[in-house]
């Protein structure tokens, strides 16, 4: 399957102006940064849980824990999946009593969110869990919304979102478009 | 119909299936030291443990795994069975499968054992050793270990020391290493090697001689009842010419990992003092060996029946 872009949504200089924006709301949610860990789900949610912290760091003054999350064992689909890949999870340190930011790219049926919050569940007891998403697509198959969107982008479910992210694409973009054979 | 998988042997795995294995060890490891160390990878899936043999420390590895995988466990062990009664081997798996299992791990004191139950069952079939033929999740978890240790094993030297013959952690253990690029030798008295050359190995029966060259040096359980057979003339005289001891340590190079598959004969194959050494990566193959079962058995049962073959 190859992903066939037909509209770019966000430009380089939106995300950057999206993830600023965000780290503001969660340093406003939270009364500061101090007890805030962000958390990043594999592939594309750790590069933007890393630009968060920095910016969460430069916006406080203070060094925030990131950790990075892979949900393959948690995941309800397992048994669709031909050959599961299971990554490293790393989450810094203690999280219980708090606030952890999950971070992802794109909130779509809220499956991967869920799996995540079992994850982090069996790491600790955190005070809070909040979701941060760089596109939220619609479509949701679970009743879960997000805390922080970057741009709420209206789709038809057969459609594809396409994060393309610096660290791993090589460049910054959202796309909208469909897979092709 | 979908191909089931199984792991009979690590012939079945070539060098990049290992690799898949051992880094999905690595990202499980990782759960032992969660505070909850359960995932629900595997719930609503049934793994027997099938031993014809008694293994306490294999059982329990494969029956620790499953349960960090949220996986239901029956342990049938032989003793405690209506084998007693008489029951064949193929109505004992039948019998199992007809309980709606979804693996069996097993462990048989005749050689190819595993392969019938793949013939038989519907269920994957892992093999927890079969006679003196195989006994691939040890190899996973030695060349894990030694990973652990070393790094890259690409070059790295081996030697595998003592009963060759009737080991089946060495015949796998052989393949493995060979597999993963390694210059493998084995050391025994020559009554103590097979009779066939083994392929792409190295053999000698000098202890002295090959210590200096080693990564790892991977010492075998001498069974107390082979010198019965008359294949060494006396366990003194093995301890004396193969046993890893302090001297011989000390001529091994700096960084060299000792290995045992457990249990040990201390002061038999291995020195007290040697087992204890900060060299002896025993303990560790003890710990891997829940890992790496882990990630086996979520490769054979966490994906769809219709996937690729992993194992």
């Amino acid at each position: 399957m190859v992903f066939k872009e037909r509209v770019k949504v966000m430009e380089e200089a939106d995300i950057r102006r999206a993830v600023q924006r965000i780290s503001h709301e969660i340093v406003e949610r939270n009364k500061g940064a101090a007890d805030v860990v962000v958390v990043g789900i594999r592939t594309r949610g750790v590069p933007l849980s890393l630009r968060i912290a920095k910016a969460l760091s430069a916006i406080e003054g203070m060094e925030v824990p990131v950790g990075r999350l892979d949900i393959t064992m948690y995941r309800d689909d397992l048994h669709t999946m031909s050959q599961p890949v299971v990554k490293e999870t790393h989450l810094p340190g203690d999280i219980e009593g708090r606030n952890v930011i999950i971070v992802d790219d794109v909130l779509f049926t809220g499956r991967s969110v869920r799996s995540a919050m079992d994850a982090i569940i069996d790491f600790g007891r955190p005070a809070s869990i909040q979701l941060a998403v760089l596109v939220d697509r619609g479509h949701r198959e679970l009743p879960i919304r997000a805390d922080y969107v970057g741009k709420n982008v209206p789709t038809s479910p057969g459609e594809k979102v396409k994060v393309a992210l610096e660290e791993v694409d090589g460049e910054d973009g959202v796309y909208i478009g469909c897979e092709e054979e | 119909m979908a191909e089931r998988r199984h792991l009979l042997d690590v012939d079945d795995l070539d060098r990049e299936d290992m690799e898949r294995v051992l880094d999905t060890a690595r990202s499980f490891s990782e759960v032992l030291h969660r505070p909850i160390k359960k995932v629900p990878s595997l719930r609503g899936k049934t793994v027997v443990n099938l031993f014809y043999e008694s293994s306490t420390r294999t059982r329990m590895s494969f029956e620790v795994a499953a349960k960090r995988l949220s996986a239901d466990v029956l342990n049938f062990n032989v003793s405690t069975s209506s084998v007693e009664k008489g029951e064949s081997f193929k109505d004992t798996a039948l019998t199992l499968e007809a309980m709606g299992v979804d693996a069996v791990v097993v462990r048989h004191p005749v050689a190819g054992a595993p392969w019938l139950l793949r013939q038989w069952l519907q269920a994957a079939i892992l093999n927890a050793g079969d006679g003196m033929h195989a006994h691939p999740t040890q190899a996973l978890l030695d060349l894990f270990t030694m990973q652990e240790r070393l790094g890259e094993l690409q070059g790295r030297t081996i030697a595998f020391v003592g009963d060759i013959l009737h080991s089946r952690v060495a015949r796998s253990g052989i393949k493995a290493c060979r597999a993963m690029g390694m210059k493998v030798l084995a050391v025994a008295p020559p009554t103590l090697l097979p009779p066939v050359a083994l392929e792409g190995v190295v053999t000698g029966s000098d202890l002295d001689d090959v210590i200096p060259h080693c990564d790892v040096l991977y010492m075998l359980r001498i069974q107390m009842e082979r010198q019965k057979e008359g294949r060494f003339p006396s366990l003194e005289e093995y301890t004396r010419l193969y046993q890893l001891n302090m001297q011989r340590l000390g001529k091994a190079r700096p960084q060299v990992v000792v290995m045992h598959p457990g249990p040990m004969n201390r002061g038999v194959e291995i020195a007290a003092e040697v087992a204890d050494a900060p060299h002896a990566a025993i303990t560790a193959q003890v710990s891997a060996g829940v890992a790496i079962r882990m990630a086996v058995l979520f490769l054979l049962l966490g994906g769809s029946e219709g996937g690729e073959k992993v194992a």
